[in-house]
């Protein structure tokens, strides 16, 4: 692993009215490495990938980019600098077919006229790679299934020469075959000494593909840990900023009910 | 560049999806995706093309004259001007929004023309230049205001009917009516015809095999590339599909005065515009934007500037349209580009088959609507049918088309494709 990340938050803060989704949020990724992102629901995981990828930048804090800070206030620039992200709501156009998904915005054309036939060999190569099951790559992506659109939008973010990968929440709708691809994959691009971001609820997921887990609670950073070395209980109770966990929880509860 | 990822990466390659319906080849392939799709609510041109069909032979059984050369040389010549400004409207609609200011702008253009050309004395070409970016300009002042400011579409051009309406009297001056050149170049826009035969056959053949060898080539480097293509049948079949309107078409032009410059020029539009929604990486960005805002812009889509373009697009087009309106009354006055014209020019897009939803739509739809427009008008005309009927007759069609519309979108949602 080299000593200068990839990509470093220094600080980041981001408000949205009256909520403080992001409070000096500091978060690092080496080239060649899987970082968790893990947090509860609404602990500010989404919108500090957007403030990443040039969605809702910050308002506050440094975003640096292989050692020099970068302002990163398009989604446009994210892209040039070589930070590929799927979102957690897909961001897909319903009404273009599945190659106008994969290639939108950065479409192979030769003098502005599409290549249509290039786009299309190249979009059945690399889905092939993935196991992606598609009926067909010429349907318009609103026929296509959750787990389907799931999949098109992370083939999606591998188009370009990406440098960091963000993957929010991939497996989410996945089956269990496919997520099984997803997290080979997360393992290829860290072969291949790509940094990559990957927010998941599941610990097992995280468990088996992360390097490190990176904790946010409530907007803040709570803590980052080595995977090898880290147990379950400790990453979920500094999820829920307690010493408990989801089970503990429950007997507390059941225990208080029948009080 | 391609991918990180090399094929060698595949674990394995998974076979064809089991519950994908494959289309038996030849004919009866065809026969079965057609059903499919009509099911499926993708109706396309259908509805139109049928329309038109049912319109046509209803006023010939009326009037013998109606599917003569001059009317319909006639028809086809009237419908251009509506017609371009329509594919504007196209553009407009595929991005999901509106443009209400199309016809004061088409107004406002052919009163620059008149006033520069025939008041200042300033050539020809260059008034003809500054009257269309006046319209331009117009289009991007709206653009300006929808995609930097976020007013909607509706209200900024709605503000755009009136005040460049106002604009037009202005510029018009106290006279009211500048008459054009009659023998002028925007005269010879509606009144030019090329008389030797051999223009139309030409045209036609040109046409023809110009869509046959480019759609040879596509299937040829389809085939090369390993990706799905065309059986030859198919081409046959579309390429005759395409040649049959297209010799008519040019038959009839050369039983009357011959090929019409108005007709080239907008079919000529209609095909050009075509190319650049369906095929160039502009056109991409246009339904991407139709489909979804947010994935376009996260996609690295610059959302304002599509946005201004395509009312850029709508406002030029309407300029263009506003001239060859001037050129068939062969002046500018007071009402260039009111009355029914704006309604006209939306319902045409819309009676074409253009999805008032956005994200769907062709710049061929502006053409087949136009036509069912100007049927309707000129039919009703032959049969000296007052406007009041005719209006209230191309209002249901319209409505029809709005109902397909739709349905075909909620059936398409049922089938999972819109
Ligand atoms: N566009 C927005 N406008 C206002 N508040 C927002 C917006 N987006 C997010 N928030 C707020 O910011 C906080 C963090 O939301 P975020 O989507 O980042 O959570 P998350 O960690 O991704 O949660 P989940 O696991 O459910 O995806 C939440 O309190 C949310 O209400
Ligand atoms: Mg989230």
């Amino acid at each position: 692993m080299s000593a200068t990340p990839v990509l470093a938050l220094r600080g980041v803060s981001k408000r949205f009215g009256a909520v403080q989704a992001l409070t000096d949020v500091e978060l690092e990724i080496h080239p060649g490495e899987v970082v968790a992102l893990v947090g509860d629901n609404g602990a500010g995981k989404s919108t500090l990938v957007k403030t990443i990828a040039g969605v809702g930048p910050a308002d506050d804090g440094v975003i640096e980019w292989e050692g020099r800070p970068v302002r990163i206030e398009r989604p446009h620039t994210a892209q040039e600098l070589g930070i590929a992200t799927v979102y957690q709501d897909l961001a897909l156009c319903d009404n273009l077919d599945v190659v106008g998904n994969l290639f939108l915005g950065r479409e192979i054309a030769h003098a502005g006229v599409l290549d249509e036939v290039e786009m299309e060999r190249r979009a059945r190569e690399l889905l092939a790679t993935l196991s992606i099951r598609i009926p067909s790559v010429r349907i318009p992506v609103a026929a296509l299934s959750g787990g389907q659109r799931q999949t098109v939008a992370i083939a999606r973010s591998l188009l370009g020469e990406p440098k960091v990968v963000i993957l929010d929440e991939p497996t989410a709708a996945l089956g269990v075959e496919q997520t099984a691809q997803v997290l080979d994959l997360v393992e290829r691009l860290r072969e291949r000494g790509l940094g990559v971001i990957l927010i998941s609820h599941n610990m097992a997921d995280v468990k088996a593909v992360a390097d490190r887990v990176a904790v946010l609670r409530l907007g803040r950073n709570n803590g980052t840990f080595e995977v090898r070395s880290t147990s379950q209980e400790e990453i979920i109770s500094a999820i829920t900023g307690a010493t408990d966990n989801a089970v503990t929880r429950r007997k507390a509860r059941t225990a208080e009910a029948s009080k | 560049m391609s991918t990180d990822l090399t094929p060698e990466d595949a674990v394995t390659v998974p076979p064809a999806d089991p519950r994908l319906l494959v289309r038996e080849a030849g004919f009866a392939g065809y026969w079965q995706e057609f059903a499919r799709k009509l099911r499926s609510g993708e109706l396309g041109s259908l509805p139109v093309v049928v329309g038109l069909i049912v319109i046509c032979l209803v006023f010939q059984l009326q009037d013998s004259a109606f599917l003569g050369a001059e009317n319909l040389s006639n028809l086809f010549v009237t419908a251009a001007g509506t017609g371009l400004i329509a594919v504007g409207i196209v553009f407009v609609l595929i991005l999901g929004e509106i443009d209400l200011s199309v016809g004061s702008v088409s107004g406002l253009a052919a009163a620059v023309f008149a006033v520069l050309n025939i008041k200042h004395g300033m050539p020809e070409w260059s008034a003809l230049i500054l009257a269309l970016l006046t319209g331009t300009v117009a289009g991007a002042l709206h653009g300006f205001f929808f995609a930097r400011i976020g007013v909607p579409a509706f209200v900024v051009t709605l503000a755009g009917l009136l005040g460049w309406n106002g604009l037009m009297l202005q510029v018009l001056g106290s006279n009211g009516t500048i008459n054009l050149d009659d023998s002028g170049l925007v005269a010879d826009l509606t009144n030019y015809y090329f008389s030797d035969v051999a223009a139309a056959y030409g045209l036609a053949t040109l046409a023809v095999l110009g869509y046959f060898l480019a759609a040879l080539r596509d299937a040829r480097r389809r085939e090369a590339a390993g990706v799905p293509s065309r059986a030859p049948s198919e081409l046959a079949v579309r390429t005759a599909a395409l040649a049959v309107p297209a010799y008519a078409a040019a038959w009839l032009f050369n039983q009357y005065k011959g090929l019409p410059l108005a007709v080239v020029i907008f079919v000529g539009v209609v095909v050009v515009f075509d190319l650049v929604l369906r095929r160039t990486s502009y056109g991409r960005k246009v339904f991407a934007l139709g489909g979804s805002v947010e994935a376009a812009r996260r996609a690295g889509i610059n959302v304002p500037l599509v946005r201004m373009s395509v009312f850029a697009l709508s406002g030029t087009m309407a300029a263009l349209g506003g001239m060859f309106l001037a050129s068939q009354i062969n002046a500018a006055n007071q009402s260039s580009g009111a009355g029914s014209l704006l309604m006209n020019a939306i319902a045409a897009a819309v009676i074409g088959g253009t999805s008032l939803f956005g994200g769907r739509g062709k710049t061929w739809s502006a053409l087949l609507g136009v036509l069912v427009i100007q049927s309707i008008a000129s039919g009703m005309a032959l049969l000296g049918i007052a406007s009041a009927v005719q209006y209230m007759i191309t209002g249901a069609v319209l409505l029809a088309a709005v109902v397909i519309d739709s349905v075909s979108r909620r059936t398409q949602k049922t089938a999972g494709r819109a």
